[in-house]
């Protein structure tokens, strides 16, 4: 490695998103051209990532730090470690996949979409590199205004509407944690350091209070039951790129904060709101799956069933045990992997049929066969079918959360089998049955369309198949994250018995 | 009895603003082409900025200070007035409203801007104030044929001349309870007596005054007529400087004279910032006019200011001048893309501007994010400071109220993006560029990037 790695998988998109924006309106095949070449490039620089990761020790890789405003002690950090790498490399994937599946579709405007595409993959790979939380703060909230811009301008009927409340419902929850880092700060020294916070504890008292500030921020995101009620409407209005975007990775933001951040900084009060956030996790994952049920809209519907999906994340995530942590995070790829393909096909066929709507489909299966084989892969996987990558993910949160609690996991487990059925039916309804006469005379996907599709199946398979490939990545840091969750408090519970017998 | 002749060198940028602007006054009688002036305002303005730095000491026996504080208020004013000039030279022309006056105006509030800042002394405080006041009331009324710009100039003047005088009332019963106007005289009795029930009476007088200065709820009233019907250069103008001059006396004043009793005037100011955010960016929200609405947006910002006083230490007082500094390039470029724009005023005259002019919207939605608080832009550097003095002070609860508040704001700024980038156009858009106004606009623009980005030029 003679280059920085992380800072060049942040800010080649972000340098060539603002030279994109300086390439003539007229000329939209260089446009594009050019976003793809830089997509890809930006894959290509993340793979040594993947390659020269060092997978035995849970110490931060790749790391670049120097002083950036030295007045109030703010570092430029960046980092990975075994929970994070894996996100980066998702990102840089699914941002190629995003170019080429808008291809054809966006018609107006192409040089600004490519440039907030382009800016949104650099801020998100930021937001899980930084290992500072004023820097990690900066890229959070940055990314809100290229995808504020690409829900409302490049968005469905009601893209206004879902713009704003998408914004205002992050920004809400980010500000509120913008006060808990200050509070942060200023209880750690006046440091900004992440890594230096995971070594420091903090009292209980301003922990718990800590976690209901970064809870505001990063269950928004996630999101979790209450506060879920932006997705529906952001991933339904928002274009097809966007839908994946949010879905594959946006959303991951949200349970990545709690791990890197809320669980190893406030070990006590995580360990302590873990049973409340079980509870809310399996309402997601029953509420979300129910009302999936009752969609007449395919997006929605998909929309829907991510608030199930997270809820899986988050249950795995807070049952704080090995397999539910590893669980999570592989779900969280998972989810990335099949929800996006989910939405990618989605956003294929609503090119040629320009409906959303479930009973405008119909024995598409026929019409559109190498579609429909694509599609039934990302309908098993997101049911959890085994030998795909869904079934490695729940079947490791659900033993997690059995381990923490008998009654979450069965809970849990009724989510897969309601899951299944509105999958299942939905499939049945789009692909089988009578032919639809609106859908008639539609080409099947072409050779971009089935390239786009493709790394998705086959990291479906993998996964589901050799899930160690990526396990391992994560195996020690989770193991560390575990133990210093666990190890918790002891030393300030001893504290306080001394002061009691003082 | 001998008087010494007082020591001029801290008085030097003063004397050099009022000596341009009476010069001007003259010129104009000869110059037919007012357009030399406003490049003669800029170089007095650079050269004020050149001897700033040299002007540190106190003269006048103690009633003009010039301090590290004051300095960094006038590098504010400089940079309002220099960028106020900028974007006024080709639409005043249009407005026809160029006088030779009107640059003259500038510099003379300018100066009692500056002398507000330096003032040692109440009564010079109240100097710096009306000159700076009289200036204003009629650069807000210099479109003499519009009624509106005079409904501002009058507006302005009878609640501004209401305000002074109860200012004067305060500084009166402050006079009768201490025999001096000298603030370090005041804090020094004060720190003795303790607080009273008349230090109360002219502290919420004085505290009343400042806040018509700086458009604090519930003294705004004036703000957004004023705002609306003056010229919209001045409206940028006045947004930034009186505002700022505003905060450079309260500063002295509470943190000077006030210093020994700040927990009564903590929680008058305490009130007055809850209620100037709640106003400012409530009744934002349902605005139709770009000016009014950012009219309340400056109340807005206002009330986050105030919140670097009420932090009552040295890093709030920092976080507030710095606040303002940003405030002043944000704001004011802002106002120069309503002037760009022939027809700029409505909000509804954004609609489609990213089709037909795309790069003014790119830098509109700049601003608007700026002024929101949304990294990496200069207004979040802003907030992000302000918030930190106050967590510190421990008012982390004013600082959650603070937060909502704000979140509240992006709405009405994002109405505006949302108009420009997600609405379909009515008419193409047509746009007044010149040269001075594409650099107010590149320096604004950039100063939003690069505090934002590298926030060490204006912090520390």
């Amino acid at each position: 490695m003679s280059y920085p790695i992380l800072s060049t998988v942040i800010f080649l998109p972000i340098v060539g998103a603002i030279f994109i924006l300086f390439i003539k309106r007229t000329n939209e095949s260089l446009i594009r051209w050019t976003a793809l070449l830089l997509s890809l490039l930006t894959f290509g620089l993340s793979l040594p990532l993947f390659t020269s990761f060092d997978k035995t020790t849970a110490q931060m890789q790749f790391r670049e730090v120097s002083n950036w405003i030295p007045a109030w002690g703010i570092k430029y950090s960046l980092g990975v470690d075994g929970i994070s790498v894996l996100f980066v490399l998702l990102s840089t994937l699914l941002t190629i996949l995003c170019v080429t599946v808008s291809w054809k579709s966006i018609k107006q405007r192409t040089k600004e979409f490519y440039a907030a595409l382009l800016l949104i993959e650099g801020s998100m790979i930021g937001v899980f590199c930084s290992l500072d939380l004023f820097l990690f703060y900066i890229f959070w909230e940055a990314m809100l205004i290229p995808m504020y811009l690409l829900i409302g301008v490049w968005g469905g009927p009601n893209r206004i509407y879902a713009a704003i409340k998408f914004f205002l419902f992050t920004l809400v929850g980010s500000v509120l944690m913008l006060i808990g880092i200050i509070v942060l700060y200023l209880n750690t020294g006046k440091s900004f350091d992440v890594m230096q916070m995971m070594t420091t504890n903090y009292p209980y008292h301003l922990q718990l209070i800590l976690f209901w500030a970064f809870f505001a921020a990063f269950a928004v995101k996630v999101p979790m039951f209450p506060v879920h009620t932006w997705l529906p409407d952001a991933h339904t209005e928002a274009p097809t790129a966007g839908s994946v975007i949010l879905a594959g990775i946006l959303i991951k933001m949200g349970a990545y904060g709690f791990l890197r951040f809320a669980m190893p900084i406030l070990p006590e009060a995580t360990k302590a709101m873990s049973p409340v956030m079980m509870v809310l996790s399996v309402i997601a994952i029953i509420y979300g799956a129910v009302i999936c049920l009752g969609q007449t809209d395919l997006k929605r519907l998909i929309a829907y069933s991510s608030v199930s999906h997270m809820g899986f994340v988050t249950l795995g995530i807070f049952a704080l045990n090995i397999q539910g942590l590893q669980g999570g995070i592989l779900q969280m790829i998972n989810h990335g992997v099949v929800t996006g393909g989910l939405f990618l096909a989605v956003g294929m066929i609503y090119d040629r049929t320009h409906t959303r709507k479930i009973a405008d489909y119909g024995g598409t299966a026929s019409v559109l066969p190498i579609y429909a084989a694509f599609f039934m892969v990302f309908t098993l996987a997101s049911i959890g079918l085994p030998a795909t990558n869904g079934f490695i993910g729940e079947f490791l949160i659900i033993l997690g959360g059995f381990t923490a609690s008998k009654l979450m996991g069965i809970l849990s487990a009724t989510g897969i089998i309601i899951g299944a059925g509105y999958m299942l039916w939905l499939y049945q309804r789009v692909f089988f049955m009578e032919v639809n006469p609106k859908l008639q005379g539609f080409k099947d996907i072409d050779m971009r369309e089935i390239l786009t599709l493709v790394p998705l199946v086959i990291l479906v398979f993998w996964i589901g198949v050799y899930p160690n490939t990526f396990l391992s990545f994560m195996d020690v840091s989770v193991q560390n994250l575990i133990s210093r969750v666990n190890s918790a408090g002891q030393p300030q519970v001893a504290q306080q018995i001394l002061e009691v017998i003082k | 009895m001998n008087i010494p002749f007082p020591n001029l060198a801290p008085v030097t940028p003063e004397i050099i603003m009022a000596v341009a602007a009476s010069i001007i006054l003259i010129f104009d009688l000869i110059l037919k082409d007012k357009s030399p002036l406003a490049l003669l305002t800029i170089c007095v303005a650079g050269a004020t900025l050149y001897f700033i730095p040299s002007s540190l000491g106190e003269t006048f026996g103690g009633m003009f200070i010039s301090d590290s504080y004051s300095m960094y208020f006038k590098l504010i004013f400089m940079v309002n007035l220099i960028l106020t000039v900028l974007i006024s030279l080709k639409y005043i022309q249009r407005q026809k409203a160029e006088y030779g006056e009107y640059y003259s105006l500038l510099l003379f509030a300018t100066t009692g801007m500056m002398i507000m800042a330096s003032s040692g002394d109440l009564i010079v405080l109240y100097l710096g104030l009306e000159l700076m006041a009289l200036s204003t009331y009629i650069l807000a009324g210099i479109k003499r044929h519009d009624i509106k710009s005079n409904e501002a100039a009058i507006k302005y003047f009878l609640l501004g001349a209401f305000s002074s005088s109860l200012l004067l009332y305060g500084i009166s019963l402050i006079y009768g309870l201490t025999t001096t106007t000298d603030i370090a005289k005041i804090a020094a009795y004060l720190k003795q007596t303790g607080t009273s029930t008349p230090l109360l009476m002219s502290m919420i007088l004085i505290a009343v005054s400042f806040s018509f200065k700086i458009a604090a709820a519930p003294f705004h009233m004036w703000a957004p007529d004023v705002y609306e019907g003056a010229p919209t250069s001045i409206t940028a103008f006045m947004s930034v400087g009186p505002k700022a001059a505003g905060f450079a006396v309260i500063g002295r004043v509470f943190y000077g004279a006030f210093q020994s009793v700040q927990a009564d005037w903590t929680g008058i100011l305490i009130g007055i910032a809850i209620l100037t955010m709640a106003v400012g960016n409530i009744i934002a929200l349902s605005q139709t006019n770009i000016k009014r609405m950012l009219a309340y947006s400056s109340i807005a910002h206002a009330g986050y200011a105030l919140l670097g006083v009420i932090a009552g230490t040295q890093a709030g007082l920092h976080a507030m001048m710095t606040y303002l500094m940003i405030y002043a390039f944000m704001n004011i470029g802002a106002f120069a893309i309503v002037i760009l724009l022939d027809k700029g005023e409505e909000i509804k005259d954004y609609n489609g501007l990213a089709k037909s002019r795309p790069a003014v919207a790119a830098l509109m939605l700049v601003f608007m994010f700026s002024l929101t608080g949304i990294p990496p832009t200069a207004g979040f550097i802003g907030k992000f400071n302000i918030f930190m003095a106050l967590i510190n002070a421990g008012y982390a609860w004013l600082a959650v109220i603070a937060v909502i508040f704000s979140s509240i704001s992006a709405y009405y700024y994002l109405r505006i993006v949302m108009n420009m980038y997600m609405k379909d156009m009515e008419e193409e858009a047509v746009i007044n560029p010149s040269p001075s106004l594409g650099l107010a606009i590149g320096i604004t623009v950039l100063m939003v990037f690069a505090i934002g980005i590298m926030p060490s030029i204006v912090i520390g």
